[in-house]
C-alpha cells in the first residue's frame, strides 16, 4: 500500500473511530433502504430510527450513491402527482 | 395512469394484466431513473436499457418483496442499483487494480511544511513519526488483501463492486474485509494507548 498523506490518514483515522462491530453489509443496507428513504422523504428522522443503515451510508461510497439516486428517482414521482 | 396498491402491483405483475402493469412499471421507473440521473450524462438509450433491465429484475425478485416500503419506491431502489453498477463498470472499465495501485505508490509523505507558511519543525517530526507509527501498524495488523482493498478503495477512489471483482470476490465480502481491517487497526490503536483524537489533533491546522 502507498505511502498515506495527511489528508488520507484524518478520513482513515475517523473511519477507524467510527467502526462499530456490528456493521451491516451492502446488502442487509440494501434491504432496508427503500424504508429508509421513505421515512427520510416524510420528514421522519430516518437516522435515529435505523441508525445501522445511516452508519453503512457514512462508510460505503457505492451504497450513498445508490441511496441519493433513489431519493432524486423518487422526487420524480413526487413532482409527477401534483 | 391508475394508482395501484402494492398488492394491486404484484398481482398484476403475475396475473393476466401483466403486460400492461410492465409498461406502466417500466415508464415509472424511466421517469425516475431520467429525473436522477439528469446530471449523469448518460442517453435516453441508456436510460431505457436501464429501466428495462430493472422491470426484470423486479419480475425475477417480486418474492423477495417485503411491503416496508411502497412497491414503487422498491422498485425504484432496483432501478438505482441497477443503473449504477452499469455505470461503474463502464467508467472504471479500462482502469486495472495494478494501474491503480501503481498510480499511488510513488508519492512520498508530504510533510504540513509546504501548506504551512510557519513550520514547526517539532510538529513535523512528529507528525512523520506518527506517519510512520501508523504505516507499521498496517503493515502489521492487515493481511495483503486488505491493504491492497484499502490502496483500492480508500486511496484510488474505486468503487467497491469494481474493486471486488477485480479482486475475485463480491461487495459484501469485501465490506467485511474492509470492516475487519478497521476493527483491526481500531484495537491496536487502543493497545498502543493512542484516541483517534490524539492522531487527528496532531495533523490538524494550526
Amino acid at each position: 500500500m502507498a505511502p498515506l498523506q495527511p489528508d488520507q490518514l484524518a478520513g482513515m483515522v475517523q473511519m477507524i473511530a467510527a467502526t462499530r462491530p456490528d456493521e451491516l453489509t451492502c446488502d442487509e443496507c440494501f434491504e432496508q433502504l427503500d424504508r429508509f428513504a421513505e421515512l427520510h422523504l416524510a420528514g421522519k428522522s430516518a437516522a435515529e430510527a435505523m441508525p445501522l443503515v445511516k452508519d453503512h451510508l457514512d462508510r460505503c461510497g457505492d451504497c450513498r450513491e445508490e441511496f441519493e439516486l433513489l431519493l432524486a428517482a423518487l422526487q420524480a414521482e413526487g413532482l409527477r402527482s401534483e | 395512469m391508475a394508482e395501484r396498491s402494492n398488492q394491486e402491483w404484484l398481482d398484476d405483475l403475475q396475473g393476466a394484466s401483466q403486460d400492461a402493469a410492465v409498461v406502466d412499471l417500466r415508464a415509472l421507473l424511466l421517469r425516475g431513473l431520467r429525473y436522477g440521473m439528469a446530471s449523469y450524462g448518460v442517453t435516453e438509450a441508456d436510460l431505457e436499457d436501464f429501466a428495462q433491465d430493472a422491470v426484470l429484475k423486479v419480475l425475477d425478485n417480486l418474492t423477495t418483496f417485503r411491503g416496508e416500503a411502497r412497491f414503487t419506491t422498491w422498485a425504484q431502489k432496483v432501478a438505482a442499483r441497477v443503473a449504477l453498477s452499469e455505470l461503474r463498470r463502464r467508467r472504471w472499465r479500462d482502469v486495472s487494480l495494478q494501474d491503480l495501485l501503481a498510480e499511488h505508490e510513488n508519492s512520498d509523505f508530504t510533510p504540513a511544511v509546504l501548506t504551512d507558511p510557519q513550520p514547526d519543525p517539532g510538529k513535523i517530526a512528529m507528525q512523520r513519526m506518527m506517519m510512520d507509527k501508523i504505516q507499521r501498524m498496517i503493515a502489521e495488523e492487515l493481511t495483503d488483501k486488505q491493504r491492497q482493498a484499502m490502496a483500492a478503495v480508500m486511496q484510488g477512489g474505486m468503487p467497491l463492486q469494481e474493486a471486488a471483482v477485480r479482486m475475485g470476490t463480491n461487495r459484501n465480502a469485501l465490506y467485511k474485509l474492509l470492516h475487519d481491517a478497521r476493527q483491526r487497526l481500531q484495537q491496536r490503536l487502543l493497545r498502543e494507548g493512542l484516541t483517534p483524537d490524539d492522531v487527528l489533533a496532531l495533523f490538524a491546522e494550526g
